[in-house]
């Protein structure tokens, strides 16, 4: 079965490591704040100025001057520090947060990805999405398999403007995790019960199946 | 001291010389850290032709969104529309002129601006629409594109504390662009929740010296919350 938001967000906190800066970006990416394995302390960058987000406030404790880049309303955690957007973007560009994870529309076998807008139908900005493929290199893009249409959102070239090109080397999707090498996707690893045939079928750009693509656990 | 005392009593004196096809660069994150009373009083000056530099455009009906209501904007330069209906509209429909600019050169345009730096290299944006029209120069190995810096006839500043002399602080991540943008512009306005006494706030956490900034106004602020998010 495909995966939920919460087991992609879990998938994706095994690749936190001790000691990380980490970037979440909107939507699934967030959550994988709840799964931050015992014992490890990771950092997290919300690029608003924020470095040190902490949970989400009580009734009691929320204040309009603390916020997320996702604009919920946060809590700063011991340790925190806050600063202005050009020092947020300083740290990001110069290549000082250990991961960042974001979603996409699109991504392709070149490591293009696309998110910020469709044209003539759908225009979100792209935010702060290009500094943070452009700055790091450790990047986690999530997003669905295919769209709810059923087309495939890993394909052979992006058809949507870019956010970036040549930067993506690694996605979650709900079907599978993948690495992007040598232009083509390689499959890693498949959700419990999804057959790679399904996967597949249900990727349009070049796929590279090894020998020992390994069924996910939770 | 008159000279360095930045303080007006009006918002009518505060924005003193806004006029028509003005840039204003406007400090704040989504609803947070806006100059609310800033925007009303350019909405109430009915000013028009404006070119706006903001990371958002704010929400239907409150902050920026209020100058998109009345036409006031004829461009928008920002890097998030997010879920402003009016604005996404008024792009769509070619209404209005918008440059998306990604945010983190988004902050460094304004903080080059007010720094006296002309543009900078940035790989942020190249191989992307961004880039079009922009000088592409390879730097020890990897390709970037040339962004020229932003300056504006007003900046518009939200700031918690300020003394006489336009020394600000601000308060929680309601800093944001407010800091650079405070750099940036040629008439630069704070308003603050509280005015101090010169020597109340400690010279070492000062985050905008006050020679940035030309006028100091105490305002009341709603601070709206745009995702009011709590945990269960």
């Amino acid at each position: 079965m495909a995966l939920s938001r919460e087991q992609m967000a879990r998938r994706v906190a095994r690749e936190l490591k001790d000691g990380y800066y980490v970037n979440l970006g909107i939507g699934i990416p967030t959550l994988v704040a709840n799964h931050v394995p015992e014992g490890m302390d990771v950092m997290l960058q919300s690029e608003n100025g924020l470095l040190g987000m902490g949970a989400f406030p009580s009734e009691t404790e929320i204040d309009a001057d603390m916020i997320n880049a996702g604009k919920q309303t946060v809590t700063a955690r011991p340790g925190a520090s806050i600063f202005s957007s050009a020092e947020s973007f300083a740290m990001i560009r110069g290549g000082h947060v250990d991961l960042t994870v974001l979603g996409a529309f699109e991504v392709d076998v070149e490591g293009n990805i696309a998110s910020w807008m469709i044209p003539g139908k759908l225009v979100k900005g792209m935010g702060g999405a290009m500094d943070l493929v452009a700055g790091a290199d450790n990047i986690i893009v999530t997003m669905t398999h295919a769209s709810k249409d059923g087309e495939s959102k890993l394909l052979q070239r992006c058809s949507l403007p870019l956010t970036g090109a040549g930067c993506i080397r690694r996605v979650l999707t709900d079907l599978a995790y993948l690495e992007i090498d040598n232009g083509a996707f390689v499959l890693r690893e498949r959700a419990p019960g999804v057959s790679v045939e399904e996967i597949v079928a249900r990727t349009a750009g070049r796929l590279i199946v090894p020998d020992d693509v390994v069924e996910m656990t939770f | 001291m008159a000279g360095l005392d930045k303080r007006v009593n009006t918002y009518e004196e505060a924005l003193a010389g806004l006029t028509d096809g003005m840039t204003v660069l406007a400090g704040g994150f989504g609803l947070c850290g806006i100059p609310e009373n800033l925007i009303a009083e350019i909405r109430r000056r009915r000013v028009k032709g404006l070119t706006v530099v903001s990371n958002n455009c704010g929400i239907d009906g409150f902050g920026l969104g209020v100058l998109l209501e009345k036409r006031q904007i004829r461009k928008m330069i920002a890097s998030y529309v997010g879920e402003n209906a009016l604005f996404e509209r008024q792009l769509l429909d070619g209404e209005l002129e918008v440059e998306l600019t990604p945010q983190g050169t988004l902050a460094e345009k304004l903080r080059a601006g007010g720094a006296g730096i002309p543009a900078f290299y940035t790989a942020t944006g190249y191989g992307t629409p961004v880039a079009e029209g922009k000088e592409v120069r390879e730097f020890r190995g990897r390709r970037y594109i040339l962004e020229e810096a932003i300056s504006g006839d007003f900046a518009i500043v939200k700031g918690w504390k300020a003394d006489h002399f336009g020394n600000v602080v601000y308060r929680h991540t309601a800093q944001n662009f407010n800091p650079v943008v405070a750099t940036a512009g040629r008439i630069t306005v704070v308003e603050v929740e509280e005015i101090v006494e010169p020597g109340e706030l400690e010279p070492s956490q000062i985050h905008t010296p006050g020679i940035y900034v030309d006028r100091v106004i105490l305002g009341h602020f709603e601070k709206r919350i745009e995702q009011r998010t709590v945990r269960a």
